[in-house]
């Protein structure tokens, strides 16, 4: 025991004397939190739009105010031919012209029908799309306006209810998915360095040739990180809950075991990685490329995984960081308790042991 | 490692760009049907023909639909209340409750004006049976909105992911790899050995970060193939100008790989700071976000990340057919960036030996 | 007087798939011998070493390291020896203190005997200005005498020494073989690996590899005197060209 205290703090001096990684390693969640929270959002507004107005009436100026009004649209210029549109695309400011026909207003009162062309540069087809609906539904109130006098046969009004997250906040769809990543790459691509760093410059066949056994050596290793983990978590947790408001509806216990679980799950991971592989660069190309980019994209955590392919979709069941966004989404936002995540855990657990069993057979064929 | 380079990331390349869509489809739909009657089931019908919507489940009460919902097993339940069919031949008005799993709050605003176009579009037909049926008082009047999308009528969300995924693995691999390049010599201590050569010092500079120059366009270049093959991505503009901008930006990140390495004495160092400044370039660079959206002040910080430039440029004259022209104003940013940046590592090479 | 034997090995041999590192080698080492274990690089040193101590199990054959089988009771056997290996395994970021205190701490040695060892360390070298400075920071020469006391620091009965002089320069290595010959002075037997053919002569007795075998066994002047040469470097170069 004595020894493995050694070990460990041994693996406190490396961590603490190497400022640089450290500020890296705390300041990294803060920033991604901050970005996350402040700057970036999957919703779609502000967008910029011109317009090209055939008919400069009444009725066209006041939908056109109607439109710039609302939250989505900027309304940036104003254009006078056809070919116009192609230019303002290829500078690529503008995302859609709204083109309304010769004599809009006349048509609307002569024939009740008239007719607005809502172009979109359609290379984003997500914005493109969304415009479109957004600019159809502020067309029908504007519509409804306009026809309030006629009698309707009737109506049904949809009552709508946000739930988990009323105010439709981006942050709070981000915080699990942050907090996923960070523990990952804390976890996982750390340790794997800091074995293989050990590996590189010959200290590990010291360490082999030692009475320390070799599974003291790898717990040695990992533990440390556990503990950073959990700082991480905490910091994640107490920014999420002060600056972004947002709540922790279940328990705290409950999503503290989970985080440690995760870690366990990626470090278990991480060291799988450094027995396959011998230098440090190897072992960062594989936790960047093979690890972070899958986990921050098949995971849920910015893309819906229903949306995706159905071959993907049976992929995304392997990324170890989709089963933990899930239970940190229901613990945060949804308050569940263990009986509604309870699969999902044993899926964890389940995973854990198999890079475990895996590094420990990898481990004993290079022993031999 | 060589495999690491190239294989793993255009693997990728081939399978995130599938995973990297924000449509919303699919969506996990259940309904609690109070009523029974030909019009909630005509309602209900409605939805099961959207393509949107998969009907997963109809639950008979409350209790049940909402731990479902807990368990993620549904997004959407719509709740027909008692007397639906009633009170909308008696009263012309009936109200009905959606509740919709707003975690991610894009997605659920998408499926919100779904769900209203459904019902709309039932409220409308409703209105012009009754109408055939009393004869023709008034007709509404309309405006007809006709949505085109140019540059991708069908909307394919991979013709806009893969240029913006290839760009990120372009400037990952090669920062990455100019970063710990220098990095590793000075750790093994062969830097040293080279610092007393009479190799002059731009000359190493030059001789290091060469092949990785060479690296990006050839990762560029088996992205565009594989992008044109497996996905069809349409190459509307000039091949040459992307193969231009490209060599341009690349001296930003070899120059950007090489100032961090200045600063650090590991690799693992000089890994993770290129790692925290890849991971905010590409968060903010409109890859996978929307950079309208930002607040001012985080869309003006956006005009210094160069990922932001490349992605923009990357899309634009793929698939819009930019001109040189067009993309004159990154181009130039993206040039001065260029000379900043190398003159940055230049110079703290220099203080550094 | 007739020594007790340290390590014997009878046909030991490693073989990766078809590959044979390491074919069919028999020898012992006695109690308190400079044993030299010269090879060319490849020739198999490196592997027949890291069989005896421990970290790589023989495919056939037996050996015995401080009387424990090298098969069976690897784990005794490391606790006996010490070792030292060509790069000069002590953390740079770490400083010389906590090196010792940390190599000494998974030997398993109380914190009383390594505060005293520590210092009794650091005055022989003479480290007291440096012993709170960064080990990165210090010349590869002290470096190397650093290692060389941390492998000795639990006074294992044979330390091991796998090319222990590479890269450093004649004064130092010629201080340096003065360690080895106080340590073996005091009873301690040392395994060195190494393809100076000079420091070959410092060897009470040496084996020379070629392609996995031992291909000669003796005292360095028995050698010169069985290929009749005046140095082991002709030794050696009669050796391997045959």
């Amino acid at each position: 025991m004595k020894r493995f205290i050694g070990f460990i703090r041994k693996e406190f001096y490396h961590i603490f004397r190497d400022k640089r990684s450290l500020f890296i390693l705390f300041g990294m969640p803060i920033a991604q939190i901050m970005l996350f929270g402040f700057a970036i959002t999957n919703e779609i507004n502000n967008v910029d739009i011109a317009i090209f107005n055939k008919s400069k009436d009444a009725t066209t100026e006041e939908i056109i105010n109607k439109i710039t009004a609302s939250k989505y649209y900027t309304n940036k210029q104003l254009i006078q031919n056809e070919k116009e549109i192609e230019t303002v695309f290829k500078r690529g400011k503008v995302k859609a012209v709204l083109v309304f026909e010769n004599d809009f207003s006349k048509n609307l009162i002569k024939e009740n029908k008239a007719t607005i062309q809502i172009i979109t540069d359609a290379t984003d087809p997500n914005t493109a799309n969304t415009i479109a609906n957004y600019t159809n539904s502020i067309l029908r109130t504007y519509q409804q306006i306009v026809n309030k006098d006629i009698e309707i046969a009737y109506q049904i009004i949809p009552e709508t209810r946000m739930v988990y997250n009323p105010e439709l906040k981006s942050v709070f769809m981000f915080v699990p998915g942050v907090m996923t990543i960070i523990l990952m790459l804390v976890s996982a691509m750390m340790t794997s360095i800091s074995i293989t760093r050990e590996k590189e410059l010959g200290t590990m066949e010291i360490l082999l040739v030692s009475p320390i056994k070799p599974f003291q050596v790898i717990i040695g290793k990992v533990f440390p990180y556990i503990f950073l983990s959990i700082i991480n978590a905490i910091v994640i947790v107490l920014l999420s809950i002060f600056i972004f408001k947002m709540p922790i509806n279940g328990s705290f216990i409950l999503l503290g075991l989970e985080s440690v679980l995760f870690t366990i799950t990626s470090l278990s991971l991480g060291i799988l990685i450094s027995t396959i592989s011998e230098t440090q660069q190897t072992a960062m190309m594989i936790s960047l490329m093979g690890l972070m980019l899958p986990t921050i994209l098949l995971s849920g955590f910015i893309f819906p995984i229903s949306s995706m392919p159905i071959p993907l979709q049976v992929i995304s069941n392997i990324i170890p960081a989709k089963w933990f966004i899930i239970i940190l989404k229901g613990i945060m936002l949804k308050g569940v308790d263990i009986s509604f995540i309870w699969k999902e855990t044993v899926i964890l657990i389940g995973m854990t042991l198999f890079f475990m069993g895996l590094s420990i057979k990898k481990y004993k064929i290079r022993l031999e | 490692m060589l495999p690491i380079i190239f294989v793993l990331p255009l693997l990728q390349l081939v399978i995130l760009s599938n995973a990297a869509t924000f449509e919303v489809k699919n969506i996990k739909f259940s309904y609690l049907d109070n009523d029974r009657t030909s019009f909630s089931r005509a309602l209900i019908d409605k939805f099961e023909a959207s393509e949107y919507f998969n009907v997963l489940a109809h639950f008979n009460s409350e209790k049940e639909a909402s731990a479902a919902m807990l368990k993620g097993n549904i997004d959407v339940i719509l709740e027909i209340p008692q007397y639906f069919e009633r009170d909308l031949l008696k009263e012309k008005k009936t109200n009905l409750s959606v509740t919709i799993n707003a975690i991610d709050g894009a997605a659920a605003g998408v499926e919100n004006v779904y769900i209203n176009q459904i019902v709309q579009s039932f409220n409308k037909n409703a209105t012009s049976e009754l109408a055939m049926i009393n004869g023709v008082t008034a007709i509404p009047k309309t405006i007809d909105s006709i949505p085109s999308f140019w540059y991708n009528e069908t909307l394919n969300y991979k013709t806009y992911m893969v240029p913006g995924i290839l760009v990120l693995l372009v400037t990952m691999i090669t920062l990455f790899l100019s970063g710990m390049n220098i990095v590793r010599e000075k750790e093994i201590g062969t830097l040293e050995q080279i610092n007393v050569t009479p190799i002059k010092k731009y000359q190493f500079i030059i001789g290091k970060l060469f092949p990785f120059w060479i690296i990006g366009f050839g990762l560029l270049t088996i992205g565009l193939i594989l992008g044109k093959v497996i996905f069809d991505v349409p190459m509307v503009g000039s091949i040459l100008l992307i193969y231009f901008y490209t060599g341009i930006f690349l001296l930003v990140i070899l120059g950007m790989g090489f100032f961090i390495s200045n600063f650090t004495e590991t690799q693992q160092q000089a890994m993770f700071i290129a790692w925290f400044f890849v991971v905010i370039f590409i968060l903010m660079s409109g890859l996978f976000t929307p950079i309208e959206s930002m607040p001012m002040w985080a869309q003006q910080l956006t005009e210094l990340n160069p990922i932001k430039y490349f992605v923009e440029v990357m899309r634009m004259v793929m698939l819009k057919g930019s001109s040189l022209s067009d993309i004159l104003p990154q181009l130039l940013k993206t040039l001065a960036y260029a000379i900043v940046m190398n003159g940055l590592a230049v110079w703290s090479y220099r203080k550094t030996s | 007087m007739k020594k007790e034997n340290v390590i014997e090995a009878t046909n030991l041999t490693k073989t990766f798939g078809e590959f044979t590192a390491v074919n069919k080698i028999t020898f012992e080492v006695k109690k308190g011998e400079i044993f030299g274990f010269l090879g060319a690089n490849g020739a198999g040193k490196t592997t027949a070493m890291k069989m005896l101590i421990g970290i790589s199990i023989p495919s056939e054959g037996q050996a015995t390291v401080a009387g424990y089988d090298v098969s069976t009771r690897p784990e005794d056997i490391k606790k006996s020896i010490g070792y030292m290996s060509q790069k000069f395994a002590l953390y740079d970021d770490l400083t010389v203190k906590e090196n010792i205190t940390f190599f000494g701490g998974i030997y398993g040695l109380k914190r009383s005997q390594i505060r005293i060892k520590s210092e009794e360390l650091i005055n022989n070298l003479g480290l007291q200005e440096v012993s709170n400075d960064l080990v990165g920071s210090l010349p590869l020469g002290w470096k190397q005498k650093i290692s060389f006391s941390v492998a000795l620091l639990h006074d294992p009965k044979i330390i091991f020494l796998d090319e222990p002089t590479g890269g450093v320069d004649p004064i130092t290595r010629r201080q340096f073989w003065e360690m080895i010959y106080e340590t073996a002075h005091k009873g301690t037997t040392v395994f060195v690996t190494t393809h100076y053919m000079d420091e070959a002569e410092y060897c009470d007795r040496v084996s020379i590899m070629v392609n996995g075998k031992i291909e000669a066994l003796d005292t360095p002047k028995k050698l010169k005197e069985q290929f009749k040469v005046d140095s082991m470097n002709d030794v050696f170069l009669k050796l391997a060209r045959e």
